[in-house]
Order: C-alpha cells, then sequence, then structure tokens
C-alpha cells in the first residue's frame, strides 16, 4: 500500500488531537468491526466552527483524514462546512489508496454527525440566536 | 537511521554464501539440464548435488524431492494432484482453518469442484488437537493436509501424531512446511508425511524455488503438463541458479540451524517478555512454549496495527500485522480469529519475525521505540481513555 506523502506528513504530525472541553457537537462513527474508529469534537459560535479536534482509532488512512477534516472545517460557517465532502477531504491529502476511500467517508461522517449533535443541542428561534435547548435524558 | 528487519516469516535476505553458489549458473554454466551436452550436463550435476542436500536435509530419498517455484505452487501440486489422482477413492479432504491461503483457497477451489472438505478447528494457543483430525475422517477422505507451524502465530502442530492417525487409515498426509525448513529439524520419516511443502526464500535461498517431497509410490496427478522434467512429475525447464542457490541454502541451514534456534529462541523470549512487561494491555498470540523460534505475534490493546506498523516503518523497524486495514478484503486475519481474538485485538496485532541477522541490540531498539509508539497512539485512541483509567 502507497500512502502519498501528504497523508504520511499527517499522519506522522496529526494536527489537532484530542478532546473539547464543553464541545458544541461531538460525532461518533465508526466500530472496531471495520477496525477504525473517530470522534470529533466541535466548537461552533455565531455559526462558525470555531475549532475543531479528533480521536481516533485506526489505519494510517483513518488518522490522517481524520486530521485533514478538523483542518478543513475549523473557521468555516457551518454551510461551507458542510459542503466539505469525503473527496476533498480526500483530494486534500494528495488522494488515497482506493480501498482506503471509506477512511475518508468516515471522517466526513464524523464532522456531520458532530454537527447534527449540535443543531440537536440547540433551537434556532427567529431572532437567530442559538438558544441552549434543556438536555432530556 | 537504524535499519532493521523483523519480518523475515515474509521473506529471508538470500545469505551471500548461497548467492555466491548461485552466480556462476546464470551466465557461465548455463546449460539445460535436459540437454545432453557438456553444458546441460553441467547444470544437471548441480541440480542432482543440490537434490541430494536436500533429500540428505529431511531424511528422504533423493527421488522424492521434485523442484518447483515456491511454496505455493508446492501447496496447490500436493493438494490437487493428490485430489485428482484419487477421485476414484473419495471426494473428501481434511485440513485446518489456519491454514496458508495457498492451501485454503486451494481447498476452496476444489470444493467446487465436487470435493468436499472440513475445516479443523484450533484452540486458543492455535494447536490442532489430533482426536478432532480422527473424528473428521469418513470413508471418502482422501487428504488431510496440516502445516507444520502457522505463518503468523507460529504454533507448531502435532504432526507426527496426525501423520500416525493418517496413515494407520491408509489417507495421504500432507504438511506444508514453508515456515519451518531450516528453522526447526524435519525428519520426514519420524513426522509420518506423504508429502511436504517447502520455499526457498524462507530459509535464506532465492525467491522462485521450492521443494515438494512425495513419498515413494504416493500417487499424484501432475500439477504442470510439458517436457518430463523431475521424472515427469513438474514439466518446465529446471531454474537450475534457484535450485543450486536452494541446495546451498539447506547445507547452511543444516550446519547452523541448532545454534541459530538457540539464539532466537532466546531473542524471541526477551522480546515477548519485554513487551509483555513494558507495555500494559498487552497480549501473546499463539503457544507460549510450542512455537517457532523466530515468532513473535502479539495484539495491543486500544491501537490499530497498520499505524504501529506505519510508525515503526519510519523508525526503521519492519514488521507485519494481521489488521485488517492492511489487508484488501479489510477483512482481519482468519488465523487470529481462529483462536477467538476480538476483532479489536486482531486488528490491534503485530508479528515480528527474527532472523540470521538479528542482534540484541535490534530488540532492544525495538522495545524501545514500540513503547513510545503504543503511546503515543493511545493518546489519540478514543477507546484507550473508555476502558482504562
Amino acid at each position: 500500500m502507497e500512502y502519498s506523502e501528504k497523508v504520511m506528513e499527517h499522519f506522522r504530525n496529526p494536527r489537532n488531537v484530542g478532546e473539547i472541553e464543553n464541545p458544541d457537537g461531538v460525532g461518533k462513527v465508526g466500530n472496531p468491526v471495520c477496525g477504525d474508529i473517530m470522534e470529533l469534537y466541535i466548537k461552533v459560535k455565531d455559526g462558525v466552527v470555531t475549532d475543531a479536534k479528533f480521536k481516533t482509532f485506526g489505519c494510517g488512512a483513518a488518522i490522517a483524514t481524520s486530521s485533514m477534516v478538523t483542518e478543513l472545517v475549523k473557521n468555516k460557517t457551518i454551510d461551507e462546512a458542510l459542503k466539505i465532502s469525503n473527496r476533498a477531504v480526500a483530494e486534500a491529502l494528495g488522494g488515497l489508496p482506493p480501498i482506503k476511500m471509506h477512511c475518508s467517508l468516515l471522517a466526513e461522517e464524523a464532522f456531520k454527525k458532530a454537527l447534527d449533535d449540535y443543531r440537536g443541542r440547540i433551537s434556532m428561534p427567529a431572532s437567530g440566536k442559538p438558544v441552549r435547548k434543556l438536555q432530556i435524558g | 537511521m537504524k535499519k532493521i528487519y523483523l519480518d523475515n516469516a515474509a521473506t529471508t535476505p538470500t545469505d551471500a554464501r548461497v548467492l555466491e553458489v548461485m552466480l556462476p549458473f546464470f551466465s557461465q554454466a548455463y546449460g539445460n539440464p535436459s540437454s545432453l551436452h557438456a553444458f546441460g550436463q553441467e547444470a544437471k550435476h548441480a541440480i542432482e548435488e543440490a537434490r541430494y542436500i536436500v533429500a540428505q536435509f529431511i531424511g528422504a530419498e533423493q527421488e522424492e524431492i521434485i523442484f518447483t517455484s515456491g511454496g505455493t505452487e508446492s501447496n496447490n501440486a500436493a493438494i490437487k494432484g493428490v485430489a485428482y489422482a484419487r477421485r476414484d477413492k473419495g471426494n473428501h479432504i481434511i485440513t485446518s482453518k489456519i491454514e496458508h491461503h495457498a492451501v485454503l483457497e486451494t481447498c476452496h477451489f476444489l470444493e467446487k469442484q465436487g470435493f468436499e472438505v472440513a475445516y479443523i478447528p484450533v484452540d486458543e494457543f492455535g494447536v490442532i488437537d489430533p482426536a478432532d483430525v480422527k473424528k473428521a475422517i469418513t470413508e471418502k477422505t482422501i487428504l488431510i493436509s496440516i502445516m507444520h507451524a502457522n505463518n503468523e502465530i507460529g504454533t507448531m502442530q502435532p504432526i507426527a501424531e496426525i501423520g500416525k492417525i493418517a496413515r494407520e487409515k491408509g489417507i495421504y498426509f500432507h504438511t506444508d512446511a514453508v515456515q519451518t525448513l531450516g528453522h526447526t529439524p524435519i525428519d520426514v520419516s519420524e513426522l509420518n508425511v506423504d508429502l511436504l511443502s517447502a520455499s526457498g526464500h524462507k530459509l535464506y535461498g532465492p525467491k522462485g524455488v521450492g521443494i515438494l517431497y512425495v513419498k515413494k509410490g504416493i500417487r499424484m496427478l501432475p500439477f504442470m503438463h510439458g517436457g518430463d522434467q523431475e521424472q515427469g512429475r513438474r514439466a518446465s525447464t529446471h531454474n537450475v541458479p534457484g535450485i543450486v542457490g536452494f541446495g546451498k541454502a539447506a547445507e547452511l541451514a543444516k550446519e547452523e540451524m541448532a545454534r541459530e534456534i538457540e539464539q532466537l529462541t532466546m531473542l524471541r523470549d526477551k522480546l515477548i517478555k519485554g513487551i509483555l512487561d513494558k507495555i500494559e494491555y498487552a497480549r501473546l498470540n499463539g503457544h507460549p512454549k510450542e512455537r517457532l523460534p523466530n515468532n513473535v505475534n502479539v495484539s495491543i490493546s486500544y491501537v490499530e496495527g497498520e499505524s504501529m506498523l506505519l510508525n515503526l516503518d519510519m523508525e526503521g523497524i519492519a514488521c507485519s500485522t494481521g489488521s485488517a486495514c492492511t489487508s484488501s478484503s479489510l477483512e482481519p486475519s482468519h488465523v487470529l480469529a481462529a483462536i477467538g481474538l476480538s476483532h479489536e485485538l486482531a486488528h490491534g496485532s503485530l508479528r515480528f519475525s527474527l532472523g540470521r541477522l538479528t542482534s540484541e541490540e535490534d530488540i532492544d531498539y525495538c522495545l524501545t521505540r514500540l513503547s513510545g509508539i503504543v503511546r503515543k497512539l493511545r493518546a489519540m485512541s478514543p477507546l484507550y481513555k473508555k476502558e482504562v483509567k
């Protein structure tokens, strides 16, 4: 298997590793059966993703795509960030071997799940200002 | 940077002494052994000498050794050759769940051709119980094929015992000895085997050459058709340099094996102990004692094999993993599944296979680097924080 230099660079020095305290959204994807598990944490302020961090159990491609997706979504508006597809993540890494493309999909899903989680936590009243929902259960 | 090769089960470097005796057979003594002239006879003499050395090495007769292109061919030739030759006697084959793909895929192929195959399970250490083999025998069983030692976890199988059972029932018995020839003593009579496969590049010989031992009187259809090389049992012009190299590799193994086993067992046990002592939540896969002298296979919880392998590679250390992430099927190792490992543990497996060139410093270096890598990867693993505190 050959990884691009960019993949190896992100694998060697992954960006944004860790958890965010009091995150606004958390996305957990993958399972031990397939061998990759990603957790992605986001902070959102005024419709902008201000911070993103990850924790990943997985192969080189899983770690590199986690690192890249956090880089790509940071400081983007939610709408902009939502447009980032798994292909965009893979391209930003100089491509992935075909059998590793599912890792980039996992990275995209992790971010989308984190956003879903964020949206679940807030409601958007007419004022447009996010208001925290009461957590039930 | 240091470069440490701990993947000798994948392939070994060709020993310089082996290469030296091979070289003249490329462009000086280049005759075809089937030719009657002096060029041909010189090459023929060389391959017959190699055959003699190999036969001596495993306690066989010269005419019982067939040279092939490698372990995969030998396994294919043995299993298909016997299956088709004995089809009139039955269509049942017994093998194990942990065989190399060269055996398993051959059996899967034969299943599609109307043969029935029983896959014997193994215990938690990867050992096959001969009683299970005995129980699986039917009146249609024509062949039993069980590997001598497993290529992933290094577990040695009770071949002599299984061979005894096969012999009592008049069933042919084949063993895949690709991982053991040159690494542990082999005597075909003591092992009670009728057929045995081995490969040159696993014992410091060249790639592209193997042997198939076929006991006198064993019926087998040829796998390759063409000229009458190897008494008509394997057509194709002889790979003279390769065969000469195999002979030299066998000769060296015969001289050096006892000392090598002692040295490698010491280093193996040091590496195993080091990993289990230094790294929390690590376990040894395979049998603690009944294992190849050069095999270390461990599972390290909460980290994935490929990412460990890549990190080790960046430190100059070469090894392998049973993680699904390195296989094109994205399925974890069938061997680790057969010994009952969970997916997580199979994904977190590493195999280090030591060799003639491995030093004690190499083991120390590997241990230091591995602990650091595991620490780094666990720090980013979402599984680690949850289950361990």
